[in-house]
């Protein structure tokens, strides 16, 4: 078969960014998190809910009331991953300042990602199953621990109509998400929701996790995950959800919503079965697609695995394109661990609130890179830097590659 | 291709022109408990079709049906394995439940048989971790021909099989890749999916002795889907790309669009407006009127929900058309495998356009009165082909449509 190119979307426009919604460990909602974020605050803790012979250290969210955020009607239906990404939604809409309602009756519409479904869901339905028969599991079992969950369910509730989608990439997720509705901007759709979310810290997706044998061993908060430094065990999973409102620069400056920021270029690529990965050529492309060269960039937002020979790899990627502390570099989510789809996603707000600002947020519990990597790391306290455009990293369990430039 | 009834393109094709139906009583778990008993069952043999005993222990049952369905499509098109550039080639897989066969299978070990909550992962299978995130399935399909350009899982529930195509031809057109391995898999015929089937009542409740005739699109007796399984890879390619190297052509993507009824979950209005907006959005572009479509490869799941609604999105998108068109439902004979089936039917239509036939919906006996259209009852029809629409609806409330048109 082939892709007729006439059939293509018009050229790229602009991708102003004017709404941000988060739910992270450490803050419920955008203003909490990006002020909890400067000042280092950490919701790394021992687990709650992890398989009986194991103590992992998670990034959990202790002040989320779903109540407060979610319909009751839609509290029986959905798994926490769609509760975390519904109050995201609808703060980055209320953000944006965008009615739905108010848009023409497709131009509107919503890209989500997650990298596992539902599974706290999953895994009660899961044991009805085998406690009491096929006659207990929920009818909602149906729809609320896949992938599409958070698409339909945002979708519905906010009268999304237009093009949409759901991407799995694992931790890409956010980004790829991101880059799909920035794709579809200017194609008859002028505002798109887009983002990820990812929960489910039950026992059984812990025993997903820790079936990669990368989660960190430690039981320590302040030393399970320590991402580029020489005492790195691992990565530490956690739950959050991040996402943004894209707009056609054009129609945004029209409307007069605030415009936070542009993404101005995404690229993802796979790792080949074999040999080096293909990290490095996503950050190119993504630089070629924003028009900018390595010296354009003002600070990095890393994938910052925790697994030593994943950080070397992207620390060699960052030397290679940037020279020896040649960019700064911020690793916010050493104070949420790695939250799949929804931590690219947040690392790409915490890349558009930095170039706001002028301030990049420290690392925490990692005082310094290993020797020789000659990395730039942003540790101990916020650091003012006149950003005018920052790369965001994200590696996808697998071999996923994806890469984002926003600009002021 | 992997289909109920048909391993390969020829057999597949086959089975379909014959009108003959692949639904039979579930042979996979102990179903008779269950209000849905029957499902369109591949008789697959992993180790006949080509996959090694790594593979096969490694990969869930949509992988091997996904890598299988990859193989048999890139020999087909004359790209050599070696002949791919790596770094222009990509993938888009759609999956709506994941690796549901194989958590179904992990879970009542982990748990004790729902007993253990907490799980202890001395029980988990090494891959958990690729069963609970499902973009394995894709990074799968990448390592069997060695893609390193975008890839992804695309998971939009009934309709990422078409939504898989649309994405890839979309990164095609952008210029991201010459060439996307794309289509979807899915293996979802186990306990889990079922019982949740069963509560909603989406699925046959069918008692009768003959389970080739439970699905029943468009006839007055249908009362629900049956649950199916398989695979379908496409080759698409970059139009001059294919042209340089003369390259056989099946049909161009010529239209793709996604609306979202943003109205429940699972049900459907039944108007049909959002299914008819995007058929109409897909035709527009691919700058052809209403009247140029020759032949609907309907959803057809087999609910009378579905089947009126479908019935009237037709009518309003393709206007007095919609009467002289034939319309036929392919689930009739390989019943509704979730993700996959989108892409399973995209490719029946690139070889009813191939072959100049149309495959019938079998089991229509007594059409339903609120259907007046003409479905191509129980046998398959010779007619030359130009332009083809398929059609999708998914939970989430997505509709979909993809046109196809054959090569000039």
């Amino acid at each position: 078969m082939t892709s007729d190119p006439s059939a293509a979307p018009p050229a790229r426009v602009r991708a102003a960014v004017t709404g941000l919604g988060v739910v992270a460990p450490n803050g419920v909602g955008t203003r909490a998190w990006w002020q909890a974020t400067l000042h280092g605050v950490s919701a790394l803790r021992p687990a709650r809910d992890a398989p009986v012979n194991r103590t992992p250290v998670a990034g959990e969210i202790t002040s989320f009331v779903a109540e407060q955020h979610v319909p009751s009607r839609l509290l029986p239906q959905t798994a926490r991953f769609t509760r975390l990404a519904l109050a995201a939604a609808a703060e980055a809409l209320d953000d944006a300042a965008v009615d739905p309602a108010a848009l023409e009756e497709y131009g509107t519409g919503v890209f989500t990602a997650s990298s596992a479904g539902g599974y706290e869901f999953g895994q009660h339905e899961m044991s009805a199953l085998w406690r009491t028969g096929s006659d207990s599991v929920s009818a909602y079992q149906s729809f609320a621990w896949f992938y599409a969950a958070c698409t339909g369910q945002v979708s519905i509730r906010h009268g999304l109509r237009g093009a949409s989608g759901t991407l799995v990439t694992e931790q890409c997720g956010g980004l790829d998400a991101v880059g799909q509705a920035r794709r579809r901007l200017g194609d008859g759709t002028r505002v798109l929701l887009a983002g990820g979310s990812d929960a489910g810290l039950c026992p059984l997706g812990w025993a997903g996790h820790l079936a990669t044998g990368q989660v960190s061993p430690l039981g320590r908060p302040a030393r399970a995950y320590l991402p580029f430094h020489p005492e790195a065990s691992g990565y530490v999973p956690g739950e959050g959800a991040a996402y943004v409102v894209l707009e056609e620069r054009v129609a945004a400056e029209e409307r007069g919503a605030e415009v936070l920021g542009e993404v101005a270029g995404y690229a993802a690529a796979f790792d080949p079965p074999t040999g080096p990965g293909n990290l490095a050529l996503a950050a190119g492309l993504a630089l070629a697609d924003a028009g900018l060269r390595a010296d354009d960039i003002d600070a990095v937002f890393a994938d910052a695995s925790g697994v030593p020979a994943l950080d070397e790899a992207e620390a060699e990627v960052i030397g290679d394109l940037f020279g020896p502390y040649g960019v700064p570099v911020a690793v916010p989510k050493t104070m949420t661990g790695r939250i799949g789809a929804g931590g690219s996603a947040l690392d790409l707000v915490a890349a558009l609130l930095a170039l706001r600002d002028g301030v990049l947020p420290p690392a925490v519990h990692v005082d310094r890179p290993k020797d020789g990597w000659h990395l730039d790391l942003v540790t101990g306290a916020p650091r003012p830097v006149d950003l005018r455009a920052a790369l965001v990293l994200a590696r996808g369990h697998g071999g996923f590659n994806s890469a984002a430039v926003v600009v002021r | 291709m992997v289909a109920p009834g048909g391993i390969g393109t020829k057999d597949y094709w086959a089975l379909l022109t014959g009108g003959r139906a692949a639904t039979r009583h579930i042979t996979f778990f102990d179903a008779s408990t269950y209000r849905s008993r029957v499902a369109a069952e591949v008789d697959f043999d992993p180790a006949a079709a080509g996959l090694g005993v790594r593979e096969i222990h490694r990969m869930d049952r949509s992988a091997q049906f996904a890598v299988v369905s990859a193989w048999e499509a890139v020999a087909d098109s004359g790209l050599a394995l070696g002949g791919l550039d790596p770094l222009r080639t990509g993938v888009s897989i759609g999956c709506a439940v994941g690796a549901a066969t194989s958590l179904d299978q992990a879970y009542p070990l982990l748990s004790d048989e729902g007993r253990d909550w907490r799980t202890d992962t001395t029980y988990a299978v090494p891959q958990l971790y690729d069963y609970m995130v499902p973009s394995a399935l894709a990074r799968e399909v990448a390592w069997t021909v060695a893609a390193q350009g975008p890839v992804a899982m695309v998971s939009t529930g009934c309709t990422s099989g078409l939504d898989a195509l649309g994405h890839a031809a979309g990164i095609i057109a952008e210029g991201s890749a010459d060439v996307m391995l794309s289509g979807a898999a899915e293996a979802p015929v186990c306990a889990i999916t079922a019982a949740s089937f069963d509560a909603i009542k989406a699925t046959t409740p069918y008692e009768g002795d003959d389970p080739s005739e439970a699905c029943r699109p468009f006839d007055l007796t249908r009362d629900g889907f049956v649950l199916g399984e398989g695979g379908a890879i496409l080759v698409l390619e970059e139009k001059e790309h294919a042209r340089r190297r003369g390259a056989h052509v099946y049909a161009e993507i010529a239209g793709f669009a996604t609306r979202g009824n943003a109205y429940h979950m699972t049900g459907l209005r039944p108007d049909g407006t959002e299914l008819a907006a995007a058929v109409s959005a897909a035709l527009d572009e691919a700058e052809l009127p209403a009247d140029a479509v020759d032949y609907v490869n309907a959803h057809g799941s087999g609910t009378r929900q579905n089947d009126v609604h479908e019935t009237n999105a037709l009518k309003i998108s393709l206007g007095t058309h919609a009467y002289d068109v034939p319309v036929s439902s392919i689930k009739s004979m390989i019943g509704h495998s979730l993700g996959a089936i989108g892409s399973l039917e995209a490719a029946a239509c690139a070889l009813a356009l191939e072959h100049g036939a149309i495959p019938p919906t079998a089991n229509l006996h007594t059409p339903d009165p609120e259907c007046d259209l003409d479905y191509v009852p129980l046998t398959a029809r010779a007619q030359p082909l130009k332009t083809v629409l398929s059609v999708g609806s998914g939970f989430g409330g997505l509709q979909s449509a993809l046109v196809l048109r054959k090569p000039e």
